[in-house]
């Protein structure tokens, strides 16, 4: 079956602890290089022909986002 | 004598203490199932704190589905008093009936103590027997309750009167130190502490928050 990713990630103006919390992480283990980080979610959705884009965009809008204080992408795998 | 719904998701922790307080304040507590299509006829709902469905995906995101919040959306819709705290607060707010989000604490520290409140709206019908600006010490216990808004909902929030409650130290980094909002008809408030736990010197920090299920038996004998 096709399999479609769903990304979800914090809206850039929404301040993600998370992410700053493994950015100092990363800091103390020496990866002095890395200065920002943003903590998403990826959702990998196997679906079949039936399942149309819209609709995605209806199962991201509607449950897989809280589109408050995310974004969410949508992209078809090739198989 | 009134009658107060209180929801129990699987998960819910704090559905006892909820019943309990509505009974303190003198009200029957009903019991409403989460997988039941039915308020039993009840006058107000409180959705109680926890971890509804284990916080899976987003918390409160799966229980905004569960059969009985369609009952609850629809009621207050009509203007039925319906209480949020806690993982309440974050299903009224991902079911839509409130604004904005609960996201995770600035600090990502879970805070779990008494914090003293501000109460910043007195019209609502779970506030009206507290005086503007009285402080009231209640527990806080949420590792995701940084209100978080847009500019234009925060302004829109502050200018019709909205923001019910304000922390006095702002511990989980809320937008303009939100601990609680209200619906446009005040009929709805969601806050993240507790004033279940907060009815009595026995068991709790102070009684300042059966001042809210006063309120509601006020509100709902006044229709």
């Amino acid at each position: 079956m096709p399999r479609v990713v769903v990304t979800v990630m914090p809206k850039s103006e929404i301040l993600d602890p998370q992410g700053q919390a493994i950015v100092g992480a990363l800091g103390r283990l020496g990866h002095a290089g890395v200065s920002e980080v943003r903590q998403g979610k990826r959702f990998e959705l196997e679906v079949d022909a039936t399942v149309s884009d819209d609709e995605l965009a209806e199962i991201a809008e509607s449950l897989l986002a809280n589109t408050v204080i995310e974004d969410w992408s949508v992209t078809r795998e090739q198989p | 004598m009134a009658r107060v719904g209180v929801i129990t998701f699987p998960g819910t922790l704090d559905d006892v203490d909820a019943a309990r307080a509505v009974r303190l304040a003198g009200a029957e507590a009903v019991s409403l199932w989460h997988g039941d299509a039915d308020l039993k006829g009840v006058d107000a709902v409180v959705v109680p704190g926890g971890f509804s469905y284990g916080d899976y995906l987003r918390c409160g995101a799966i229980a905004k589905f569960a059969p009985v919040m369609g009952e609850v959306i629809a009621a207050a819709g009509r203007g039925m008093p319906v209480l949020g705290i806690c993982n309440g607060f974050q299903i009224l707010c991902e079911a839509g009936l409130l604004p904005g989000a609960l996201a995770r604490n600035a600090g990502l520290h879970f805070v779990c103590r008494d914090v003293w409140l501000t109460v910043d709206s007195v019209t609502t019908a779970w506030t009206s027997r507290y005086e503007w600006g009285a402080e009231l010490l209640v527990p806080l216990k949420s590792g995701e309750g940084r209100y978080v808004a847009s500019e234009s909902v925060l302004d829109e929030l502050e200018g019709e009167g909205r923001v019910v409650f304000r922390y006095a130290d702002n511990i989980n980094g809320s937008m303009r130190g939100i601990a609680g909002i209200s619906s446009a008809d005040g009929r709805v408030v969601g806050l993240m502490p507790h004033p279940e736990h907060a009815t009595e010197p026995l068991t709790g920090p102070s009684d300042d928050g059966l001042g809210m299920f006063y309120s509601a038996l006020d509100a709902i004998l006044a229709v």
